[in-house]
Order: C-alpha cells, then sequence, then structure tokens
C-alpha cells in the first residue's frame, strides 16, 4: 500500500517505540502535524519555543534508556532549534531531531522560511540527512536513529521537504540497517585490556577519572563493582556524576576547575590513571602543561578514537564500548591471585584522606543570609538523595553538582559541554515525562531560567509536577565571580535589575510560587513543595549575593592551583 | 611536516562540505584538495594534502574517519607512494621567446596543448615541486595565467586502498 511521507515518517517512529515527540509545528511540517493528529500512539508535547523542544527531548534521553524525538519546522524553527541541537551534540547525547523543509523546488530560492538546515547544523550534529525523495525516506530515519544510539551516541537531523512528506511510496521499514562506512570499534583490544590490568594492580597510587562516557553507557554497575574490587579512589566528572556511588567512601567528589581539593590533588598525583569515558576537558584538567609535568601512566578507555590522545597523550588506548571493557577487567582482576599491594594502596589512602581534611567544600552555616550551598544541602536530604536534578548554567549549576550526592547515572541532568543557560526547565520536563513517578527538580538561577521561561506554560499544559529551585543571587553570579576575582571588581552588566516577580509569575502561569528569605525557612519551604505532588512549585531563594564557588582552578592554571575559599 | 591523505568517501551531496568543514572548524590545513568519483559511482576518492605535527595529523586522520560518509582514510607518507599533479600554464610567446618556451616545456616534458601567435598553453603533470621548478624556470613577466588540480597520489607496489 503506498503512504505518504507524513504517514511513512509516523509509523517510523511508531516502530521505534516512540512514545514522545517534542515540537512546535509550522508550514513545512504541516502534514507530518495531520499525521501525527490521526493517530494516538506517539503523543506530542508542544513547547513554547523551539529550543525548549531539543532541551525536553535531550533530557528524555538522558534520564532514560529512551530516545528523545524533536520536530520543528524550517528556517526559524531550526534556527532556533541550533542552540538545543548543539547541547546534546557536545554531550554526546543521542536524540532524532526531524525538521520540516520548503518544496525541493523551491529549495536555494530564497523561499519563505527557507534556510539551508543541513547546513547550519552539520558541525553540531553526529549526521543529518535532507530526503528529497520519499521512496528513501523510511530508510533515512531507520539510519538517523542507528547513528544516534551506537558507537559515541550523537543528535542525528533528518530534514524533510514539505512535497517529500505528501508524496506517495510503498512502506516498508527496514529491521536492521548497515552502512559501509560506519562501523565503530566496540570490542575492546583483549591485549590492551591485559596491559591495563596490569598496570593497575602495580600501581602505588591509582587513580580512577571516568565521564559521560559511563552514564551514556549505563556502565554504572560495571565501573562500580571494578573500583570496589580493587579499593582504589574514584572521580567522576560534571558529566558522569553518578557514575559512582557519591556516598561510597572511595568516591574523592568531582575534579576539576570547581572540583574538590582532593580529587585534583589526587589527579595530578597519581602515578596511574584510569580515564574512562572522559575526555580531559580543559575544565578537568586545567592547563595540559602543567598536568604533564608530574609523570603518571594514563589508561584512556573511550568509544571514539578521537578523543584519546586528544589533549593528552595516552600510554594505554582501549577502544570500545565502555561497560565491556570494565566487565572484562573485573573478570581478569577476579580470575587473577594479584591484588594491588595493600600497604602501598594504604598509604596513597592516608595521602587522600589528609587531603580531604582540606574539607574544601565548608562553607559560613552561621550566616544570617540564605547560603545556595545550604539549599543544595537541603533538598538532597529532603528529596532522599533520590529525585533527578536538572541545572541550568553557572554558579548554581556547580553547587549542584558540589552539595548533591548522586548515587545514580541519569539523575544529574545538565549542559556540561556546550553550557547553555536556558536548558534545566524544559530538560526537567522531558524528565518528567520518561519517568512520570519521579521528584524531578531543577535547580536553576534568576538569569538562567528567564532564558526559557516561557515554558512554565508547557508544564501547565502537561501537569509537569516540577520543583524550581531558584537560586536568586541577583547577580549572574558566575560571571560576576570572574568579575571578581580577575576584572577588579568591575562588574559589567552581570547586574540582574528589573527582575520580575517570581512568584507572580509562576501564579500567572497557573503554578505554585514561594519565597524564601531567611535560612530558617529554608527546609520548610522544601519540604512543603515536595509534598504537592501534583503542583509544579516555583521556589524563590533570595541567597547571598556575594557567595562564590570555591575550591576554583583559574582559566589557563594548572589543576594543583586552587584558590580555596580560606584563601580569600 | 607535510602529509597526503587519501580518502575514500561516499559519492552524496555535503560529504565534501563535511571533509572541509572538519578542517576549518578545527584549525587544520589544507595545501590542496582533489576528488572525483572512483570506478565505483556510488564513492569518490580524496586526496587531501595537509602539514601539522605527527599528533595533529593523527587526530585529523581520526576525525575524518569519524565523519559517517566516510569508508577509509589512509596516510600515504606513511609508506611509499606516488604523487602527481597536473598544471596548465598560459605563457606569452612572441618574439624570440617563442622557440626558447617550446624548448622548456620539452625539457620539463610538458605538452603544448593550445596555440595562438602570441602565447602557448602547457600541460605539465608531475610533482608540486617539479610544477613549481618550471614555474621559476620561465620569466614570471611571461606568465599569463596558471592552475594547477593539487596533488593526487597512489602508494606504490601493493598498496591498495579500497573497501
Amino acid at each position: 500500500m503506498q503512504l505518504t511521507g507524513a504517514e511513512i515518517l509516523i509509523r517510523c517512529l511508531q516502530e521505534e517505540g516512540v512514545e514522545y515527540v517534542f515540537g512546535y509545528p509550522g508550514g513545512a511540517v504541516l502534514n507530518i502535524y495531520d499525521e501525527l493528529f490521526k493517530q494516538n500512539k506517539v503523543k506530542h508535547v508542544l513547547v513554547r519555543h523551539e529550543q525548549g523542544a531539543l532541551h525536553a527531548a535531550d533530557g528524555y534521553s538522558r534520564s532514560s534508556q529512551k530516545i528523545g524525538v524533536a520536530l520543528v519546522t524550517s528556517g526559524p524553527g531550526v534556527t532556533n532549534a541550533v542552540t538545543g541541537i548543539a547541547t546534546a551534540y557536545m554531550d554526546s547525547i543521542p536524540m532524532v531531531v526531524i525538521t520540516g523543509q520548503v518544496p525541493t523546488n523551491a529549495i536555494g530560492q530564497d523561499a519563505f522560511q527557507e534556510c539551508d538546515t543541513v547546513g547550519i547544523t552539520r558541525p553540531c550534529v553526529k549526521h543529518n540527512f535532507l530526503v528529497k525523495d520519499v521512496r528513501d525516506l523510511a530508510v533515512t530515519v531507520k539510519k538517523a536513529f542507528y547513528l544516534a544510539t551506537t558507537g559515541r551516541p550523537g543528535p542525528v537531523l533528518v530534514d524533510i521537504p514539505k512535497d517529500v512528506s505528501q508524496a506517495l511510496a510503498e512502506y516498508a521499514y527496514p529491521k536492521t540497517v548497515t552502512l559501509r562506512s560506519y562501523n565503530p570499534v566496540t570490542k575492546g583490544h583483549a591485549g590492551q585490556i591485559k596491559k591495563a590490568v596490569q598496570l593497575l594492580l602495580e600501581a602505588k597510587r591509582p587513580m580512577v577519572y571516568t565521564g559521560g562516557g559511563i552514564v551514556l553507557n549505563d556502565a554504572a554497575e560495571s565501573l562500580t563493582r571494578f573500583v570496589r574490587l580493587l579499593g582504589f579512589p574514584c572521580t567522576n566528572t560534571l558529566m558522569g556524576l553518578g557514575g559512582f556511588p557519591a556516598t561510597d567512601p572511595q568516591f574523592t567528589g568531582m575534579p576539576g576547575m570547581h572540583g574538590t581539593y582532593e580529587s585534583n590533588m589526587a589527579m595530578q598525583n597519581c602515578d596511574v590513571l584510569l580515564a574512562v569515558g572522559a575526555r580531559f576537558d580543559d575544565r578537568v584538567i586545567g592547563n595540559p602543561e602543567h598536568f604533564y609535568r608530574q609523570d603518571r601512566k594514563i589508561i584512556h578507555i573511550d568509544i571514539d578514537p578521537s578523543s584519546i590522545s586528544k589533549r593528552v597523550k595516552v600510554d594505554v588506548p582501549i577502544v570500545g564500548y565502555v561497560r565491556d571493557v570494565l566487565d572484562e577487567m573485573v573478570k581478569i582482576v577476579e580470575s587473577s591471585p594479584l591484588r594491588p599491594d595493600a600497604a602501598t594502596l594504604k598509604a596513597w589512602w592516608g595521602q587522600i584522606k589528609e587531603w580531604q581534611r582540606k574539607d574544601c567544600l565548608r562553607y559560613d552555616r552561621d550566616s544570617a543570609l540564605i547560603k545556595p550551598q545550604f539549599v543544595v544541602e537541603k533538598l538532597y536530604e529532603i528529596t532522599g538523595g533520590d529525585a533527578f536534578i536538572t541545572s541550568d548554567v553557572g554558579q548554581h549549576q556547580m553547587w549542584a553538582a558540589q552539595y548533591y550526592k548522586f548515587d545514580k547515572p541519569r539523575r544529574w541532568i545538565n549542559s556540561g559541554g556546550l553550557g547553555t543557560m536556558g536548558f534545566g526547565l524544559p530538560a526537567a520536563m522531558g524528565v518528567q515525562l520518561a519517568n512520570p513517578q519521579a521528584t524531578v527538580a531543577c535547580v536553576t538561577g534568576e538569569a538562567s531560567i528567564q532564558m526559557c521561561i516561557q515554558e512554565l506554560s508547557t508544564c501547565k499544559q502537561y501537569h509537569l509536577p516540577l520543583k524550581l529551585v531558584n537560586l536568586n543571587n541577583r547577580y549572574m553570579g558566575m560571571v560576576r565571580q570572574w568579575q571578581e576575582f580577575f576584572y577588579g571588581n568591575r562588574y559589567a552588566e552581570s547586574y540582574m535589575d528589573a527582575l520580575p516577580d517570581f512568584v507572580k509569575l509562576a501564579e500567572a502561569y497557573g503554578h505554585v510560587g514561594v519565597k524564601i528569605e531567611k535560612p530558617g525557612d529554608v527546609e520548610g519551604a522544601l519540604r512543603e513543595a515536595f509534598a504537592q505532588k501534583e503542583r509544579l512549585v516555583f521556589l524563590d531563594f533570595i541567597t547571598d549575593q556575594t557567595e562564590n564557588v570555591f575550591p576554583m582552578v583559574p582559566g589557563g592554571k594548572g589543576l594543583t592551583e586552587m584558590i580555596l575559599a580560606e584563601e580569600l | 611536516m607535510r602529509h597526503i591523505l587519501s580518502i575514500l568517501v561516499e559519492n552524496e551531496a555535503g560529504a565534501l562540505s563535511r571533509i572541509s568543514g572538519l578542517f576549518s572548524a578545527r584549525g587544520y590545513n589544507i595545501e590542496s584538495l582533489t576528488v572525483a568519483p572512483t570506478e565505483d559511482p556510488t564513492m569518490s576518492r580524496m586526496t587531501i594534502v595537509t602539514s601539522g605535527s605527527d599528533d595533529v595529523v593523527e587526530q585529523i586522520t581520526k576525525q575524518l574517519n569519524k565523519l559517517v560518509e566516510v569508508v577509509k582514510v589512509v596516510d600515504l607518507t606513511d609508506g611509499n607512494h606516488i604523487e602527481r599533479e597536473l598544471m596548465l600554464v598560459k605563457v606569452r610567446a612572441a618574439g624570440k621567446d617563442r622557440d626558447e618556451m617550446k624548448r622548456l616545456a620539452d625539457i620539463f616534458r610538458g605538452r603544448i596543448l593550445d596555440v595562438t601567435d602570441k602565447s602557448y598553453t602547457i600541460e605539465l603533470t608531475g610533482t608540486g615541486s617539479k610544477l613549481d621548478a618550471f614555474l621559476q624556470a620561465i620569466e614570471p613577466g611571461v606568465i599569463l595565467e596558471t592552475v594547477r588540480t593539487g596533488a593526487s597520489g597512489i602508494g606504490r607496489g601493493e598498496r591498495i586502498l579500497r573497501i
């Protein structure tokens, strides 16, 4: 039977088990919306701005093992979506983006709402397609899902001109698809794995450093088993939080620019560093020249060969799915009589414990003002450490990462690579839809939240009972912090003037708003908010304006050249 | 160091811009780039001449391999290889220079493809440095126009690049 392109697309999405499509209609996708209307298997979530659709699909992907799908129209629909696509790309989030395009005969004519979608998005997708013939549509959609979810994941975009979604073709959805040009290496090299285990068993000062790859490859259990088996210290990057339980005594906190003193010292001073699904990002290792000064052997496990030896030379590279490689390493260790030397490891832990005594995350608990760290600590307590936490970008993001102890993967949802303000609220919508029974909170700031605040309306429409924790310091806090440290206290344009009344704003959108101004009211307000299971609650915490994020490795400095709170 | 990368790539619209976009986005050099379909019309072969440290070229190769439409990448400079470039050059050929130009073309094994009473158009094939040498051998003033293809390369002997 012949189907239209739009029908074919919807059938494909059904075949892929797609539950939600996040989108916004427009001229070039009307055929597709008409087909969405005629069925009820694939549900559509109408956002208020295309950026929101992409972040929501992204949050949906990150918080589940399902794949987020977004649908936007041509031209401005696409350009609005670009920030969301780039956000997902930088963090390797699997996602399929369907975009409408002007009819094929109008392409290149500067038609109404035309833009070169494939050209504009090329540098920020894993791959993209322009479907020029309806007969290619089903196989292209299959390829998109296949590419997005295999190898190093990422967003894949399918651009569908309006005449293609209208044209007729026989429908057949391929069960599998292969591309001769795409064969990622997924199985780690056995010899290299043995070599890595050998090196780790002989290490005097071992350190395990893991990133988002653990979360993306669902390798948290394998990692935890491996790290506990060897008794090594373990740090998770901003993208990798929850990969190893934060409450485990072997966890040393996050590394990097705002990482813990002990993690950074251990990263720098270890003699064998095991990096898994991490990429030696500038925010993690600081200045690579400084990082090199200490002699250490590095083992790097990653699915993407181009991540290996990109910023830091590696001694034992292993390309493959990190979960399988870690499982293999566990097997080798378990079948070997060798164990790390207990006395040497104890001495190393002694050193790490000494670093921990710096208590680098302490802050003033007696302040008359609300300390943002305190709010996050209370949030952790009240949600029993079991909530899904999304965040925007800035100081609040760092405090959430530092003070909320993530014991499980996929619970911490943030834009780590691109650092997209406005991510938190729409991402939380996707998280809630993927996990309808879960508690979902968005830790945000008064600057970030205003970048996608229109999505409060979407939350109302779909009854998403999110809890927004607004750490309101009336500044773009991280910008203000850099201006204080490096620009002689000249706070150029970082003050958030003329802020809205967030309580009234929340109410105007049909939600509950609460303003909290005293430390003594923090806990009660959080408890009441989380007790309101059916309502979105906007908690506007008026926090200490001058609070800074510590420790801090200034940009371009070495990992151990940290500024600690006491030094100021 | 100078490297010659041979790339097999799906013969699809946009593949070239994915590759050139990769070079510009990551700040890699392109000295020259040539591309045309192979005997299998679904596939193109590209030769890119680039320069950079070993680390940079390793990264370029990895990044190229990561592109979904790239089938295979080989660094020809890793082994013995043949490299050729085609140049067409139009020169002033009048009066006493006319015979001299013909002799010079012969010395460089060039062929004269087109003749007017004032000019020759000469075809030359060789390595880039041979073409440079020819241009240096003639007076700059007589060169009217040059066009070069950039290098194409192939491995020597049994070194074969195919899927």
